[in-house]
């Protein structure tokens, strides 16, 4: 029996439907299996293709003879990267900061002159069925010159390396994620190096000189996959007018049209997409990979295709995180107050540049107000899949260096790790370590709660248990965004808008517009709108979309709200600004005993000027950063080193939970996904840098079997930016628990790892190098 | 006048100064005028193609990354960072 809530949400402002927990309108259909995903699209001769993909980490293409396939029945189109144009290397800013490089971004999808990671699609096929196309791969005979592989950023970065890309060329801004490529007459050194970058606060060496405690380590992370259940698939059809159809599960169906567009050289007029429902993304489906090969196949063999990947190609073909090195150090005087903090991040890109460096250097010291501070942040390049965003990208590895150094520091100190953390967190006006202001937040919110829930206050009882607590902060993203509310006659409202919908951010546009009109959130019809059906949206990403569509979804509404009120005045013929509109109903100010109700005046919209709909499109400013703090007891078993997750509790500062089931879901979903990151997951590369563990049986994610429920307390503090409060919160929750959990182990057992994931071998031999076996 | 800062990589631009104060009442005269003192930081946050900030470049104006890039207002008193554009995961 629970002696505690085990979810909490402490509001700050009562309304009627937001804060509310209606069922989602989408819910039946998923529940009952007629959600529409990328699978289920089926159309009249609709071919299968498949990837033919590299079994070498890193080879030249030599050569590529497609005729026996192309001879073989049943087969349509056989494709490589000769049936593109190769773009140029120019980066291109495709909304929200998502940066590309066309010649890099269209060499992952189909590899020109190189293969530079196990898996690498090299060419493929449509066929009239799966398994025709299968067969079909290996009748394309490809010649190539292997290569040695370097697999880790030691390697990679040494004098002499061998090059993943010979005409790599070292960027020094953060934001070029991207990378570069060097020019054909520029003959200076190759490198792997595609980004190194800096930043400077204050003066750090007489920071570190004030300090009188100064603490340093080194972590290592490996990289870790998403997981998300559903692969990706792409399935294109060409129209006879020469303008092309995608179906695409993505977490942005207009960057895929904008990405398509550039990659096909088709104007963005000739191409949809339509959005299908998304079994997962976390980061990982802002990009393409099937998608184009489809469009290609689709055009060489004048039927529609589908593009599948299967769970092994998803490991070994698609982008985890990476794999990283931070080298840290922190000084705070005898107080606990921090004066300096330098870090080196390396994180491995895989064999495109990219990594989530900037976003680590970005959050590292975040959470702290620190005078004097550097950071130092590189991409490097290593044959292995390119690396891709998983939720708040590269803060995870980063919190884990910085929260276990300050679990040090109050060690050291003697002091409580929540304490300590009060004493230094930044709030409204600290100057980040990046340079800009911190606008207003939630941290000492947050942390208060923690301090004050049951379970910090809970007795730890029985050997081999500890306690850890760690924070982590994310920066949350914003972008362009539509809506479009469209009144019925019978009073409800259909919504489309231009978010795909991950996580229920469908109800929660619909409880906005339906706090907006003083209606039922059940009156409201919410769709995510295909490409050319609603205005340009940017990526669900950054967890941004109940931000930025949250915002014109209460702008249409305001326009319905402002039509309505006309056609009230319009009836009772009298002026606009004598009727007002309050909890759905409009009235004559003066004369009460004028009403209409929303459903009333609905019906007779057509015959007051028409139909009434009411569109925005914004792309609003102050997403609100978020923080978050994770409390976790564990019992490490000291003959196997296995550690046992007894408790749990996620608190976030959410501004303004819209939906609080969502935000809970939200909070426990990447709590768990964080819990599998510090304690299993891994890719396992042997020395020809082929993963060993492509399969959910060998890449163990946590299941509801290991893990107890994980308690939530949703703290609001809410975002002056928006008009209901709302920040972002499906991210930060998984920056704290990698940190959170390495410090339960050291409370547990009194040794520190430093390296994840902390598998049982790894803490084991932790303790036993501290006892000196 | 507004205060710039200036990303460390620009820094030997300016001598190794961190901030400046520079005239201009939206980021395209901040970028305009900041050229005009330190010349070839433009060149480093300016794509004249597109008219645009550079890819990847993001300006913070008073702690809040702009969406209006050249066109967002400045004050007297503001506070105008550039910074690296970086997106997000879920």
């Amino acid at each position: 029996m629970l002696d505690y809530k085990p979810n909490i949400v402490l509001s700050s402002g009562e309304y009627n439907v937001i804060g509310s927990r209606p069922i989602r309108h989408d819910g039946a259909d998923k529940v009952t299996g007629r959600a529409q995903y990328g699978v289920d699209v089926s159309l009249p001769g609709m071919l299968h293709g498949r990837i033919l993909r590299s079994p070498h980490a890193h080879a030249r293409i030599k050569s590529i003879d497609t005729s026996k396939a192309e001879a073989a029945p049943g087969v349509y189109a056989v494709v490589t990267s000769a049936d593109w144009d190769q773009p140029t290397g120019k980066v291109e800013d495709l909304a929200e900061g998502a940066m590309h490089n066309l010649r890099f971004l269209s060499n992952n999808i189909l590899a020109h002159e190189k293969v530079v990671y196990k898996g690498h699609a090299v060419a493929a096929v449509a066929a009239t069925n799966l398994h025709v196309a299968e067969q079909a791969l290996a009748l394309i005979d490809v010649e190539y010159e292997v290569l040695p592989v370097v697999l880790g950023f030691r390697d990679a970065m040494k004098d002499g390396a061998t090059l993943v890309h010979e005409r790599l060329h070292t960027l020094s801004n953060p934001g070029l994620r991207a990378g570069g490529y060097k020019s054909d007459d520029d003959k200076s050194d190759g490198t792997n190096v595609a980004n190194q970058f800096e930043f400077k606060l204050g003066d750090i060496e007489e920071g570190f000189k004030q300090a009188d405690i100064i603490i340093e380590k080194e972590t290592n992370t490996s990289p870790v996959h998403q997981g998300y259940i559903e692969p990706h698939t792409g399935t294109a059809q060409w129209q006879n007018d020469g303008s092309l159809t995608i179906w695409s599960s993505t977490q942005g169906h207009f960057n895929v049209r904008d990405l398509m567009s550039r990659l096909l050289d088709l104007p963005v007029s000739k191409i949809k997409v339509m959005p299908m429902e998304i079994g997962g993304g976390f980061g990982a489906k802002g990009i393409v990979y099937s998608e184009p090969v489809a469009a290609l196949l689709a055009k060489k063999s004048g039927k529609p295709v589908r593009v599948t990947m299967t769970r092994t190609e998803v490991f070994e073909s698609s982008g985890p995180t990476s794999g990283t090195n931070i080298k840290i150090k922190i000084g705070a005087t005898k107080d606990g107050k921090l004066v300096a903090a330098e870090a080196r991040l390396i994180y491995e890109a895989g064999g495109f540049p990219g990594s989530p460096v900037p976003g680590g250097c970005n959050c590292i010291f975040s959470p702290y107000d620190i005078p004097n501070a550097y950071l130092e942040g590189i991409d490097v390049l290593v044959n292995r899949p390119k690396a891709a965003a998983y939720r708040a990208p590269g803060a995870q590895a980063a919190a884990f260096a910085m929260e276990t150094v300050m679990d040090e520091l109050a060690e050291t100190l003697g002091m409580d790790p929540i304490e300590l953390r009060l004493l230094n967190c930044a709030k409204e006006g600290t100057r980040r370590a990046t340079g800009p202001l911190m606008p207003k937040v939630g941290f000492i919110e947050t942390l208060e709660a923690a301090k004050n829930h049951p379970h910090y206050s809970a007795p730890i009882t029985g050997p081999n248990r500890g306690r850890g607590v760690a924070s982590g902060f994310w920066g949350n993203g914003t972008g362009p965004a539509s809506a479009m509310a469209i009144v019925n006659a019978d009073g409800t409202v259909a919504l489309v808008e231009g978010s795909m919908d991950l996580s229920g951010t469908r109800v929660a546009f619909a409880q906005q517009l339906a706090e907006v009109l003083g209606i039922a959130v059940e009156d409201v019809k919410p769709t995510v709108g295909d490409t050319e059906s609603i205005g340009f949206t940017s990526n669900s990403g950054g967890s941004g979309a109940t931000f930025k569509s949250g915002w014109a979804v209460y702008e249409a509404g305001q326009e319905v709200k402002r039509q309505m009120i006309e056609r009230a005045a319009k009836i009772w013929e009298i002026p606009v600004e004598d009727v007002e509109y309050e909890g759905g109903v409009l009235q004559h100010k003066m004369d009460t005993e004028l009403k209409l109700t929303f459903r009333q005046l609905a019906a007779r919209q057509n015959a007051t000027g028409g139909p009434i709909t009411g569109s925005a499109g914004v792309n609003p400013g102050g997403a609100g950063p978020c923080l978050a703090t994770h409390i976790v007891d564990v019992e490490v078993d000291p003959e196997t080193g296995k550690v046992e997750v007894l408790r749990y509790t996620a608190i976030q500062d959410a501004g303004k939970a819209i939906h609080p089931a969502y935000v809970e879901g939200q909070l426990q979903g990447g709590a768990v996904q964080g819990i599998g990151w510090a304690l299993n997951e891994e890719y396992y590369f042997n020395d020809q840098g082929h993963m060993m563990n492509s399969s959910f049986l060998d890449y163990r994610m946590p299941t509801s079997l290991d893990l107890p429920m994980i308690d939530t307390v949703i703290v609001e503090v809410p975002n002056p930016a928006h008009p209901f409060g709302v920040r972002g919160t499906g991210e930060v929750c998984i920056v704290p628990p990698l940190a959170a959990l390495s410090n339960a182990i050291h409370a547990a057992t009194g040794v520190r790892v430093n390296q994840l994931p902390m598998t049982p071998g790894t803490i084991l031999d932790t303790i036993w190098e501290k006892e000196g076996k | 006048m507004p205060d710039v800062w200036i990303p460390t990589i620009m820094q030997k631009l300016t001598g190794g100064i961190q901030v400046v104060q520079v005239e201009g009442s939206t980021v395209r005269q901040i970028i305009n005028n900041l050229e005009v003192l330190y010349p070839g930081t433009k060149a480093r946050l300016y794509d004249p193609e597109e008219d645009e900030l550079l890819p990847g470049v993001a300006a913070i104006v008073d702690g809040d990354v702009t969406q209006l890039g050249l066109l967002e207002k400045v004050n007297e008193d503001s506070e105008v960072h550039f910074l690296p554009a970086i997106g997000g995961g879920s």
